[in-house]
């Protein structure tokens, strides 16, 4: 592929985040983009996520944009003309503690004061959601059938296939190694393979993105965090239709369209590293959890497990914006929820790199924030 | 590599998620010409056997399209455990 020296607009990193902020800014006109990559699109935590999407979230913002990302990923197909696998099972969210329950309702109120039609069901409810489940020990139970998964590998090729349609060029194999800047603003960047010059650089390095902006001087308060998930053989459907998720009691379980069963649970003393190891103690706790859980799980295999890195945040929710270097943006620090949110995240601040009124404001996850103080703790995260 | 009788043209690389010697072509021609993505695009080697059946194949599919010697393409990465293992034994693994 030829060397493009210079672009209009370049990103760093290849995951769901970086890709979907290349198609919709080339989608806004943009007619230069260059994609890099160090590694494989989709190598880093987007192909090694839950994807789960869900509008259920504790705080104005996360509402906002889980609802804006479902409004598109129901008419993804069709916009980029390629299925992503949506399946819309809803999640199940459980409570275990009374503070817990007044937390999730809490949400709830919040959710459908914006338009969100999640609900607080009993047992029964959630037994024919999911047929099965065995969790007496719960105190109550909160369903939003819109929610539901995506196929995460699809989903970021069908972003990339059209972008690049439109023009975008993508280069895998291809680190960034140093970012310019000159009168504290962004010139472009170096890279393995030589210099690109452009006057918009936007860092959407995942868990990296804080050695990216180091490059340029800004320190994130950003940092990785290893995350064990695994998958079993695919067995008939119905086993668990929804994503059954709980905050304290720390899992997330979903069946694939697919028939395999994907489950994943917070890992103890949430190492941070940028290792991608996997454990005996993780497959053995989840199997734990699923059997308790789910009692007719204790028949099927595990085929597979990994792990991977979430990029974590003081408060739990993303940084978007320009930084102190001008027209160095970031799109970073999506801890356990990047996949669900990149198709809104991608667009609006595409729209407002063209100078387009964004569809959400988010001045708010401006990364400052956190020198002033002001986060806003998000509390429905695994 | 089987031909389906009814259809002469499909050739299955991938028998356990049904994937086809076209379909890998395609992807390869838009550039997915590493194991690894032909993986997460296709599902090819995801199956119960993980890619015992089809790896070889695949790699040789990959070589011969790019021009590249087969020692030059590498295989998809290896994730435990190497056998399918119950939930139910692993549940009652240690104590509760
Ligand atoms: C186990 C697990 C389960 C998860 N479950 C869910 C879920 O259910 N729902 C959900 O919404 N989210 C989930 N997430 C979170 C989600 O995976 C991430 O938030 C999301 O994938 C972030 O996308 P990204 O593009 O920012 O990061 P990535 O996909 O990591 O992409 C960043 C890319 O940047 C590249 N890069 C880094 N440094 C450089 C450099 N110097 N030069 C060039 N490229 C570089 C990396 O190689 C990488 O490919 C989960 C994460 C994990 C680990």
């Amino acid at each position: 592929m030829e060397w493009k020296s210079t672009a209009e607009v370049v990103i760093v990193g290849g995951g769901i985040i970086g890709v979907s902020t290349a198609y919709y800014l080339a989608k806004q006109g943009v007619k230069d983009i260059v994609l890099v990559e160090k590694g494989t699109i989709c190598g880093g935590s987007t192909g090694r996520c839950g994807a789960g999407i869900r509008a259920q979230w504790g705080t104005e913002m996360n509402c906002r944009l889980g609802i804006a990302a479902l409004d598109i990923f129901e008419q993804l197909d069709q916009e980029l003309g390629m299925s992503v696998g949506l399946n819309q099972g809803g999640y199940l969210l459980v409570a275990y503690n009374e503070k817990e329950l007044e937390t999730l309702r809490n949400g709830m109120l919040l959710q459908n004061s914006l338009g969100i039609q999640s609900r607080m069901v009993t047992l029964t409810e959630a037994r024919e959601i999911c047929p099965g489940l065995a969790a007496e020990d719960a105190v109550g139970f909160f369903f939003h059938g819109r929610d539901g998964h995506a196929d995460p590998f699809l989903t970021t090729f069908a972003y990339l296939e059209a972008a690049k349609r439109l023009g975008v060029t993508c280069y895998r194999n291809t680190a960034c190694t140093g970012v310019i800047v000159r009168d504290n603003t962004v010139q472009g960047i170096e890279t393995t393979n030589g210099k690109i010059s452009a006057p918009i650089v936007i860092n959407c390095a995942g868990a990296y993105a804080q050695i990216v902006a180091r490059m340029a001087g800004i320190e994130l308060p950003n940092w990785a965090e290893r995350h064990e998930i695994m998958i079993t053989e695919p067995v008939a459907p119905g086993v668990c239709p929804c994503m059954l998720m709980s905050f304290s009691g720390n899992y997330y379980i979903q069946q694939r369209p697919h028939g395999s069963i994907i489950c994943g649970m917070s890992p103890q003393g949430h190492p941070e590293d940028f290792e991608n190891k996997t454990t005996w103690q993780f497959i053995e706790a989840m199997s734990k959890t699923l059997v308790k859980l789910l009692p007719r799980t204790k028949g099927i295999r595990i085929a597979r497990q990994w792990s991977g890195l979430y990029d974590m945040t003081p408060d739990a929710q993303p940084v978007i914006g320009e930084t102190d270097v001008k027209n160095f943006y970031h799109s970073t620090g999506y801890s356990g929820h990047g996949f669900m949110l990149a198709p809104v995240a991608g667009k609006i601040l595409a729209q407002h790199i063209t100078g387009q009124k964004p569809d959400i404001d988010f001045s708010m996850l401006d990364y400052r924030r956190f020198s002033r103080g002001e986060h806003i703790r998000e509390s429905n995260v695994v | 590599m089987s031909v389906t009788p009814e259809n002469n043209e499909k050739v299955y690389v991938c028998r356990c998620e049904e994937v086809t010697l076209e379909e890998i072509d395609e992807w390869i021609d838009r550039g997915y010409d590493t194991v690894e993505e032909l993986k997460r695009v296709l599902r090819v080697g995801m199956g119960p056997c993980q890619g015992r059946g089809c790896q070889d194949i695949l790699m040789r599919e990959i070589a011969k399209k790019t021009g590249k010697p087969i020692s030059e393409v590498a295989p998809a990465t290896v994730r435990p455990p190497v056998k399918p293992i119950k939930i139910g034994l692993l549940a009652e693994g240690g104590e509760e």
